[in-house]
């Protein structure tokens, strides 16, 4: 016990963005519920009954009031309609320079991937003023990744990648929770967040994972589950050639196109068959079951790091239209 | 006991409805304060983390289904609708009495799931955690609330049937009572609404028993589809609990200022506008639930049209009250702690609504104090009133005034005490669904806890004294409190076939000049 507190630290840019919307609604609802409880107190002790013969005049009502008590407040409410979209959009695009970090979800833990190759679980180190983009999904039923001093938060969904970003303005220790039920020890599947002076972090991940980055976890993995085979990179396989694919437009048998995204690679390694390149055969055999989500997010690294993307500029998903392969 | 098991008069059955719901209420109501008791200390010392996610669930599922849904329409609106429009009976006595044994039935169903070892996903059953990993009893409470949706359904065919059909010679749309029109606009969504939540509950009986791949990605299911299909019901379903309220107040406030209704016909249409509009906001609950930036926005922009009537009617409520002559008898106290917490409720609702605060309060205690002040301070504050405000005409007896009135002021300010510390919970970041929670939330929940046990005193109350009233309560005349529904034009409590004389209707509803002798003018 102890401590009240009535307010949530602020650590993110976006944080005093929410909190200044927040201010502008309490201020409305503060306003209206004064009015009202104001009108309720004030009618009811200047118009109680003194006689039970009384019998008021008649009042139909006004239009005019009717117009203007719907207007005003449907005005103020556009105002809270477009400030929260406008944030919203905000916090639904990262900006292209930020920093990539993987999380996976699982009954009841958070397990966090750098590119560097750190792994850490229920925890995270972050520089200060840099943006973060996490990249995340689930092993097993829906969690949510909610850092209260950040005022963000994001499903994390099994079978999908979801994204959410941030950028820390003040070093600290930060709580990290799961925001959505994920059964019996939902409670428990919290962490925590810390924030570190830019060189604190360049010292702290400088060190690298036990067994290199995330994209030679990656190409290791590809070779060990014989992806290698099919997949060559002079694009004799038969199946496509993987170099520069990441981030560009892929030409499918039935006629469509789609970006080669963390979510196409995703589907394309557990479920090959859903989207067949253009001039391919459907061969691929299903990787579910045997690649966990974060074997998957390693392949996906891994694609990333092939080559450079021809015409694409590093880091922005600008699509390039793929000549159809033979 | 066979006369009352195999009646077909709606008063009787609604009687049943009134036991029945009042039985899940105290069910509801102790697994809430189980809930309380253990969040008390940060630890969860007092039950496991299994058992308090059943506790939380079973709560939610109690008083959502088999309390709320059914509380005023099947209650006060089995009994009070055909009587204000002077019919007999409703449309289809059968179907009533069929309607309320299938509510027993399914919470039959719902009360052996939480005998053989309860249930632990969350009133909102999502999937995949609901048809591939939870090992509680999903299916026989899902169930019972699929057939006590038909129940839902039958009383709002019935209801919608009676008022085109049965409304007494004289009695034109604009001159029905709005707790008639509320509880047509209620019925509107449970009729069409319903289904939809029956449909889904098939669904994941599908895939639970049969493993058809449905929502779970590791069969090829898409699991936030289960949250647009349960939304688009749930949703509208707040409005199935909310809007009877409103209709009770209407009365109520008519009644104790001695006052037309401010703006009838658009308290009237703003009923029917929260029923239609109730359809089009589900996607409000899924802003980070991976659905597209563009629908959140749009989802945020329809839920702003929704606001509008529950504002208008706040304030054609308040306005009702100027140059009134205003009583300050218990059904009017019940009513101005409806309108002060409903506005606290409505208003906590724009928040939510707003993109870019809802990211950061979503699946927070925030989003629990609002639904609350809804459906705790809006829905049974306006049941309570309406329990009041028609008890004479249901019993025959008064209940005792002094009591009455120290209930309703000890509900509002446990009520508040309770639930005012959960916003500032929610904003701070507590996660709603939480057996152990860090330190520093204590203060705030040992604030709410002490809240819960004014209300849970308060909540006993009305139940002693109605009880008591039964045998001890003074006798009510035919009409009490100089109201003008037809209701009141006959006796208390009614006979058998409600009218010994049938009821023309030659006046709008809220004229108080026809119903008083010698009168002094006033405003």
């Amino acid at each position: 016990m102890g401590s009240l507190p009535l307010f949530p630290e602020q650590a993110s840019t976006i944080a005093p963005e929410v909190d200044h919307l927040l201010y502008y609604l309490l201020t409305v609802a503060v306003f209206f519920t004064l009015l009202i409880f104001g009108a309720i107190f004030y009618f009811a002790i200047r118009y109680r009954r003194r006689s039970e013969r009384e019998l008021p005049h008649v009042i139909h009502g006004g239009l005019t009031l009717e117009v203007l008590w719907s207007v005003i407040p449907f005005g103020l409410t556009m105002v809270m309609f477009s400030w929260g979209a406008s944030i919203f959009f905000t916090e639904s695009r990262p900006p292209a320079d930020a920093l990539q970090i993987y999380a996976v979800g699982k009954q009841w833990m958070w397990k966090l991937q750098h590119l560097e190759g750190q792994r850490e679980i229920n925890e995270l180190h972050i520089p200060m003023g840099r943006a973060v983009r996490l990249t995340m999904t689930s092993e097993d039923v829906i969690h949510s990744f909610f850092v209260p001093a950040f005022r963000t938060k994001e499903d994390v969904v099994p079978g999908r990648y979801s994204t959410t970003w941030f950028q820390p303005t003040k070093p600290g220790k930060y709580h990290l929770f799961c925001a959505e039920y994920c059964g019996t020890n939902h409670s428990r599947m919290i962490g925590w967040i810390y924030v570190m002076e830019p060189r604190d972090y360049e010292n702290w991940v400088s060190g690298g994972g036990p067994t290199g980055s995330l994209a030679d976890e990656g190409g290791r993995l590809f070779e060990s589950l014989a992806c290698s085979n099919c997949h060559k990179p002079d694009g004799s396989g038969r199946c496509p050639n993987l170099v520069g694919l990441f981030g560009r437009i892929v030409q499918l048998s039935n006629g469509s196109t789609v970006v080669a995204d963390e979510a196409y690679i995703r589907e394309s390694i557990l479920q090959p068959t859903a989207k067949i390149v253009a001039g391919y055969q459907p061969l691929m055999p299903t990787f579910q079951g045997l690649v966990t989500e974060e074997g998957v997010l390693e392949l996906v690294e891994y694609i990333k790091s092939l080559g450079p993307k021809p015409g694409a500029p590093a880091g922005a998903n600008v699509p390039v239209v793929v000549p159809h392969q033979q | 006991m066979k006369s009352w098991l195999l009646t077909k008069d709606h008063k009787r059955i609604a009687v049943l409805y009134l036991a029945t719901v009042t039985l899940f209420f105290f069910l509801g109501g102790a697994f809430a304060t189980l809930i309380r008791v253990e969040l008390l200390t940060p630890q969860g010392g007092l039950v496991s983390s299994e058992t308090y996610n059943k506790l939380f669930t079973m709560h939610g599922v109690t008083m959502v289904f088999f309390f709320l849904i059914p509380s005023i329409p099947a209650t006060l609106g089995n009994f009070f609708l055909p009587l204000m429009i002077g019919a007999r009976d409703l449309a289809f006595p059968r179907i009533n009495l069929l309607s309320w044994y299938l509510l027993v039935i399914g919470g039959l169903l719902a009360l052996f799931a939480m005998l053989a070892g309860g249930v632990d996903t969350g009133w909102t059953f999502y999937t995949p955690y609901s048809t591939t990993y939870s090992n509680s009893w999903v299916i026989a409470t899902a169930l019972g609330i699929f057939v006590a949706g038909f129940s839902s359904i039958l009383t709002g065919l019935n209801f919608i049937v009676t008022v085109h059909r049965m409304r007494a010679p004289g009695m034109t749309w604009f001159r029905m009572p709005l707790f008639v029109w509320s509880m047509y606009a209620t019925s509107l969504i449970q009729v069409l609404g319903t289904p939809v939540l029956a449909v889904t509950l098939v669904l994941v009986f599908c895939e639970r028993v049969f493993h058809i791949g449905i929502f779970d990605p590791a069969l090829g299911g898409d699991p936030v589809l289960f949250q647009h299909l349960f939304w688009f019901y749930s949703h509208p379903a707040v409005y199935i609990m909310v809007l009877p309220g409103m209709g009770v107040i209407s009365e109520v406030i008519s009644v104790f200022s001695r006052k037309s209704v401010f703006g009838y016909a658009f308290v009237a249409f703003s009923s029917v506008a929260i029923a239609v509009l109730g359809f089009l906001v589900w996607g409000h609950h899924l802003f980070v639930s991976t659905q597209s930036v563009y629908a959140g926005m749009v989802f945020s922009f329809l839920s702003y049209f929704v606001a509008i009537p529950s504002a208008i009617k706040v304030f054609n409520w308040t306005a009702t009250l100027y140059k009134g002559s205003i009583s300050f008898a218990t059904p009017m106290l019940y009513a101005f702690g409806f309108i002060g917490l409903f506005t606290i409720g409505g208003l906590t609702g724009l928040f939510v609504a707003s993109l870019g605060i809802d990211v950061h309060v979503t699946d927070t205690y925030f989003v629990i104090a609002h639904f609350h002040y809804i459906m705790v301070g809006g829905t049974i504050m306006a049941y309570m009133a309406g329990m009041h405000y028609w008890w004479p005409k249901m019993t025959g007896r008064m209940y005792p005034e002094g009591w009455a009135k120290l209930s309703a002021l000890v509900i509002f300010l446990g009520f508040n005490l309770t639930f005012f510390p959960q916003f500032i919970l929610g904003y701070l970041g507590m996660p709603r669904r939480y057996h152990v929670y860090p330190d520093e939330f204590q203060v705030l929940h040992v604030l709410s806890t002490a809240g819960a046990s004014v209300l849970a005193v308060g909540y006993l109350m009305p139940m002693i004294y109605f009880i008591w009233s039964l045998r001890y309560g003074a006798l009510a005349p035919a009409n009490p409190w100089g109201a003008t529904g037809l209701e009141w034009k006959t006796a208390s409590p009614p006979p058998v076939h409600n009218f010994d004389e049938a009821p023309v209707v030659t006046h709008e509803a809220y004229d108080y000049s026809t119903v008083m002798g010698e009168v002094i003018e006033v405003g």
